[in-house]
């Protein structure tokens, strides 16, 4: 067992990191997320001592306010970002996680580069039918994002860190999302 | 609700589903006002063929709606200026989500509704719950049908009295089976489809709470703080909430959180906690000093968060966490308290109570667990 002040030395690294540590911007999309793309920026969070910001996107339907509660959206949102977390402390990486609204995934994206502090954004491409940002979105990141982009091309046999589109909301108690994590 | 005494009263006759009974109770009231000596009409109908509100609607006046042409098609409105000009001291108006057809004054309805009462006119309305905009979307995922016409749910809790009109899902399908509802030819689809037993249940649920929580906002209109229900002091320390004013129906959770990264995760294992459950959601940070850049930062991150989720974020100032949480938990009538792991004592707080215990002495009866950091689970010695 570690001694106290070791643990508390960890916290106050950790905290440090945050504070003042580069920050890479990790957007991405429901429902499924590259587990590819998310360890290479957790490798490039890792070299650069960085603060890793895993941002989930939420497009908001029309009818409905931008800054309405999104009781789906945030299942899966919050299933995400822990599954993040769990692997970034994996990695040795905090995590500083967000969450962005928009009318569409663009939208989202644009609102979430204006949003944050941020030295490197590092996106998936979807691509082969892995999960990802269509070529027009990465397109447009690249014209209009300021700061170093890299962008990913996740492979065909990707694992995914997959959550269930399909699963409804229940007033019951909520279901675990499958996290596939081998 | 409005406090101009010069606007008119708007009570909403609120449903789970069509066919419930609230445009025939709407008319049986205003019928009722009628026969108390009040000039009643009604401004806008929408019987859907059925007998038993056209026949209750006999005896009232009608205010003629108007015709508006779009794309060579004639649709009927309610007329506004008629209403305004014939000036009752009552008008019944139907459904409130409506949309205007375009041409028309107001795109919705419920701003047609709005301009009547500040005639000074009294008005009777009607809505279902699922056109409600905050519970559109949940809606649609329980019942897989989303309605296009919605209002926001401002315009019923601003309403001055709202009247749920509650029936059991088995005794709306057998209204739906005995013709009352839709025509013969429509009713085996609407049996299997939308009127469901499952669906009825999710939406009588979700209509009981939105009229629970509007009692609720009601008795504490400003978000809670300082307008707790009266607690009365029991011999022995125990805590009892005054029986006149009956307060926390069910669970309500409070996360106590700092404006820092890790505190996401607190407010999301409480939210889990709370859609358990099926309870409110606050989170609570007790500031010591206005925030600074990085703090204010955090705070964004927070509240983006907390909105998505329907959580409630609350700043309170002062110096002692512990009472400032005992006070909130008070007022908000908080059943379960989450905290992060406390971090290492070490120096004078050594000497301090630790927060856990502390809340666990000045908030008897009420939960409390601390959220373990998961990310430091590989660290541990096992």
């Amino acid at each position: 067992m570690k001694p106290p002040w070791r643990d508390a030395k960890a916290i106050a690294d950790r905290d440090r990191a945050a504070g003042d540590a580069p920050r890479i911007l990790f957007p991405f999309l429901a429902p499924a997320l590259s587990r590819r793309a998310l360890d290479a920026a957790l490798r490039l969070a890792r070299a650069d001592r960085a603060v890793l910001i895993p941002a989930f996107l939420a497009p908001v339907p029309r009818w409905l306010p931008l800054d309405c509660p999104l009781p789906r959206q945030a299942t899966a949102a919050v299933a995400t970002q822990e599954a993040i977390e769990q692997r970034a402390a994996g990695f040795g990486v905090p995590v500083d996680a967000r969450l962005e609204r928009g009318r569409t995934a663009r939208h989202a994206l644009m609102r979430a580069i204006e949003c944050e502090r941020y030295d490197r954004i590092v996106v998936a491409a979807a691509a082969a039918g892995a999960p990802g940002f269509a070529p027009e979105d990465v397109a447009w990141l690249l014209a209009h994002a300021p700061g170093e982009i890299v962008v990913v091309r996740p492979d065909r046999d990707d694992d995914l860190l997959e959550l269930d589109d399909d699963e409804p909301e229940t007033r019951g108690p909520t279901v675990a999302m499958p996290v596939a994590f081998s | 609700m409005s406090d101009d005494p010069s606007r008119g009263h708007h009570k909403v006759f609120l449903g789970m589903a069509a066919g419930v009974g609230k445009t025939y109770r709407m008319l049986q009231e205003g019928r009722a006002e009628l026969e108390a000596g009040r000039d009643v009409v009604i401004g806008y109908l929408e019987p859907h063929g059925r007998a038993e509100t056209t026949a209750q609607a006999a005896g009232l006046e009608v205010v003629p709606r108007r015709e508006v042409t779009y794309r060579d098609t004639v649709l009927p409105e309610m007329d506004l200026d008629a209403i305004l000009s014939r000036a009752p001291e009552l008008c019944l108006i139907d459904e409130l989500a409506h949309t205007n057809a375009p041409g028309v004054e107001h795109e919705k309805r419920y701003q047609d509704v709005d301009t009547v009462l500040d005639a000074g006119i009294d008005v009777f309305s009607t809505v279902n719950v699922q056109h409600l905009e905050s519970l559109s979307d949940q809606i649609a995922d329980l019942t897989g049908t989303r309605v296009r016409e919605t209002l926001p749910d401002g315009v019923v809790a601003g309403a001055s009295e709202v009247m749920l009109l509650d029936i059991t899902p088995e005794a709306l399908r057998e209204r739906l089976r005995a013709g009352k509802i839709y025509p013969a030819e429509r009713i085996e689809t609407a049996l299997a489809n939308f009127f469901t037993p499952a669906n009825l249940t999710a939406l009588r649920e979700v209509s009981l709470r939105q009229v629970a929580e509007g009692i609720e906002a009601r008795r504490n209109p400003h978000g809670t703080i300082g307008q707790g229900p009266p607690v009365q002091p029991r011999a022995g320390g125990e805590r009892v909430l005054d029986t006149a004013a009956p307060w926390a129906i069910g669970e309500r959770l409070l996360a106590l959180v700092t404006p820092r990264a890790e505190s996401q995760r607190i407010v999301r294992r409480a939210w889990r906690s709370a859609q358990r459950l099926g309870a409110e959601l606050d989170v609570l940070w007790v500031a010591a000093d206005e925030p600074d850049a990085e703090q204010s930062e955090q705070l964004v991150a927070l509240r983006k968060l907390c909105s998505v989720l329907g959580a409630h974020l609350l700043i309170e100032y002062g110096d002692d966490v512990a009472a400032v949480a005992q006070r909130v938990a008070r007022e908000r009538g908080t059943t379960y308290v989450l905290i992060g792991t406390p971090a290492p004592r070490s120096g004078l707080r050594r000497a301090r109570t630790p927060l856990p215990d502390r809340l666990l002495r000045l908030l008897p009866g009420v939960d409390l667990r601390i959220v373990a950091d998961r990310s430091r689970r590989e660290e541990d010695p096992r």
